[in-house]
């Protein structure tokens, strides 16, 4: 096999908060392309290192190149090049679909040209036509996260950061956000996404599990149970998280 | 502690002058001890429920029972009988652990102590924290705290609005724990929670979907009334064999499930291993496995979501 592009190089990358290491030395690589799980118990750091990995904190040590940029310093480059959606926060519930696209394309620099182009393609794809000129805010959740996500990769974007996307959304919703994720992998756009759905772990292609700011297991699903002797990646995470020392946020 | 029943007949609400229904004509009955689960997305309409049963939204049409007390008519009454635990925090930020529990207490003229045998098992894992203000707290100590309130006051009725959403699967496990010593105590339970695989850790379930109830029983016979057969598949390329199922038009639906594809098929008197083996051989996929498994409250969901389709439709349409 040819040598893979890295698009994300973390090394030794920490993050202390006085003699607290929200984030201890982790070290790891994602592949172009690649669905790359990024998972761990509330509070073991995950938040912490995706905004260092977003460019929207400096790390106390340790470096990693985003996209080829430093996160200590070249954070609006990596800004340009990446995607982000979380569930708490997406688009702008008083701007109709039309008008979200239009004003995060813009703020990614696509030329109001394209921006009129595209904008109405996917407003297709997604099947939202009717709904084309209605508040986000009138969407159910499942229509607004699909609309997020598409509009989060407008931009073509080398990664896109999912911060729990699916969380609260209906189980065929969900089922269809995961295709669409698919699609943008196959499509060369990396994706690093966390979720609390041990199932949606099983679709990435690797997993890490943090645990009280380290990381504690990275491979693929399948040899992760197999390491753990688990029938399932709900197994695997119990048996990680179950050690660890600290809770909370 | 008296056990109390909850009642809920045709229960309807709308929202923004009636251009939204978030809740549609629901019925469903709590027996008094009972731990019962609101399953569904957010945007179902739990919230909603909840929100009626606690007395403080009112509906538009129907009714609703708290051991034996209307939610309209009695609402003082119920308030006293209930503890409520809203998806939101909504403890005061700026008040201590023990401030917010003093405080609880005081509102329902009791205090911490009286109460202490019910929550000590809860509490005992956040007095460390006692002195520390609710907003610096952490997620899952935010929850203990919050659970402590709902309960400071011995309810016969406990609401859990989404107790563990966006929680992670060791705490979850714990939260699970703590219900079952609750309904041990003979409290009457009502959990929402959007995950799936908690529904199994309820006597009985309501499946919900925009507004609507698809079904109550337990989960044990929501599962035995799943029609036909279900199948698992797995391949090298498991996202080609997903789309190579797809579209295929023996295959009546085919999704992803964890590392395997669950697939039911058009015609339930066809051997089902053999078409999907057929199908993944003319499709050139290698190292497939299939095999006929029982379904769980996923894909009972699923399936009665999708024949809620033409229904799901039209509220989102609108």
């Amino acid at each position: 096999m040819a040598m893979e592009e890295k698009v994300i190089v973390c090394k030794e990358l920490t993050k202390r908060f006085g003699d607290f290491y929200a984030v201890d030395k982790i070290s790891f690589d994602v592949s172009k392309g690649e669905i790359f799980g990024f998972l761990g118990a509330n509070g073991a750091g995950k938040t912490t290192a995706m905004r260092i990995l977003c460019g929207l904190s400096y790390p106390s040590s340790g470096d990693a190149l985003v996209a080829g940029f430093s996160v200590r310093n070249q954070q609006e480059s990596i800004k340009k090049n990446i995607g982000y959606m979380s569930q708490r926060f997406s688009l702008y519930e008083n701007l109709s679909i039309l008008e979200n696209i239009e004003f995060f394309g813009g703020v990614y620099g696509v030329s109001r040209k394209e921006i009129k182009d595209r904008s109405y393609k996917l407003v297709g794809e997604l099947g939202l036509q009717k709904e084309a000129k209605k508040m986000v805010g009138s969407l159910p959740l499942g229509w607004k996260q699909k609309l997020a996500f598409s509009v989060s990769i407008f931009h073509h974007p080398k990664i896109v950061f999912l911060d729990e996307p699916t969380g609260g959304v209906d189980p065929v919703t969900r089922r269809q956000f995961w295709d669409m994720i698919y699609d943008a992998s196959a499509s060369g756009i990396t994706i690093f996404v966390t979720t609390h759905y041990m199932d949606e772990a099983e679709y990435c292609n690797r997993i890490s599990v943090m645990v009280d700011g380290k990381m504690e297991a990275l491979d693929t699903p399948g040899n992760l149970k197999t390491k753990y002797g688990s029938d399932s990646m709900e197994d695997v995470f119990y048996k990680l998280a179950r050690a660890a020392k600290r809770t909370g946020d | 502690m008296p056990e109390a029943s909850i009642l809920v007949r045709d229960l309807s609400k709308t929202y923004d002058k009636g251009s939204v229904l978030a809740v549609d004509k629901v019925s469903f009955e709590v027996k008094p001890g009972e731990l019962f689960g609101l399953i569904g997305a957010d945007g179902a309409g739990k919230s909603t429920i909840f929100r009626i049963l606690t007395t403080v939204l009112l509906a538009d049409s129907g009714t609703a029972h708290m051991a034996g007390f209307d939610v309209v008519r009695d609402y003082r009454k119920i308030r006293n009988l209930v503890g409520y635990m809203p998806g939101k925090f909504s403890l005061y930020q700026d008040l201590t652990v023990r401030e917010n529990l003093e405080f609880f207490a005081t509102v329902f003229g009791t205090t911490i102590d009286a109460n202490m045998d019910l929550i000590k098992d809860i509490y005992d894992q956040i007095k460390p924290f006692s002195g520390r203000r609710a907003g610096k707290l952490s997620g899952g100590m935010k929850q203990k705290l919050a659970l402590c309130c709902a309960l400071i006051h011995k309810p016969a009725v406990l609401l859990l609005d989404e107790p563990t959403t966006g929680v992670d699967v060791v705490s979850r496990k714990e939260f699970w724990e703590m219900l079952k010593k609750l309904k041990a105590q003979g409290i009457t339970i009502i959990v929402s929670t959007p995950y799936m695989d908690e529904a199994k850790l309820c006597e009985r379930i309501a499946l919900i979907q925009n507004g609507r109830i698809m079904s109550v029983d337990t989960p044990v016979n929501i599962i035995k009334s799943y029609p036909g057969k279900l199948f698992a598949a797995k391949s090298n390329d498991i996202y080609k064999l997903l789309k190579d199922f797809r579209a295929h038009p023996e295959i009546e639906s085919c999704y992803a499930f964890g590392d395997y594809i669950h697939i039911t098929l058009k015609d339930p008197s066809s051997s089902g291993l053999e078409v999907l083996n057929r199908i993944a051989m003319e499709n050139n996929h290698s190292n497939v496995q299939i095999k006929e498994i029982k379904p769980g409250i996923e894909d009972s969901f699923i399936l009665l979501m999708s024949q809620q389709k033409d229904l799901v439709q039209l509220t989102t349409t609108k």
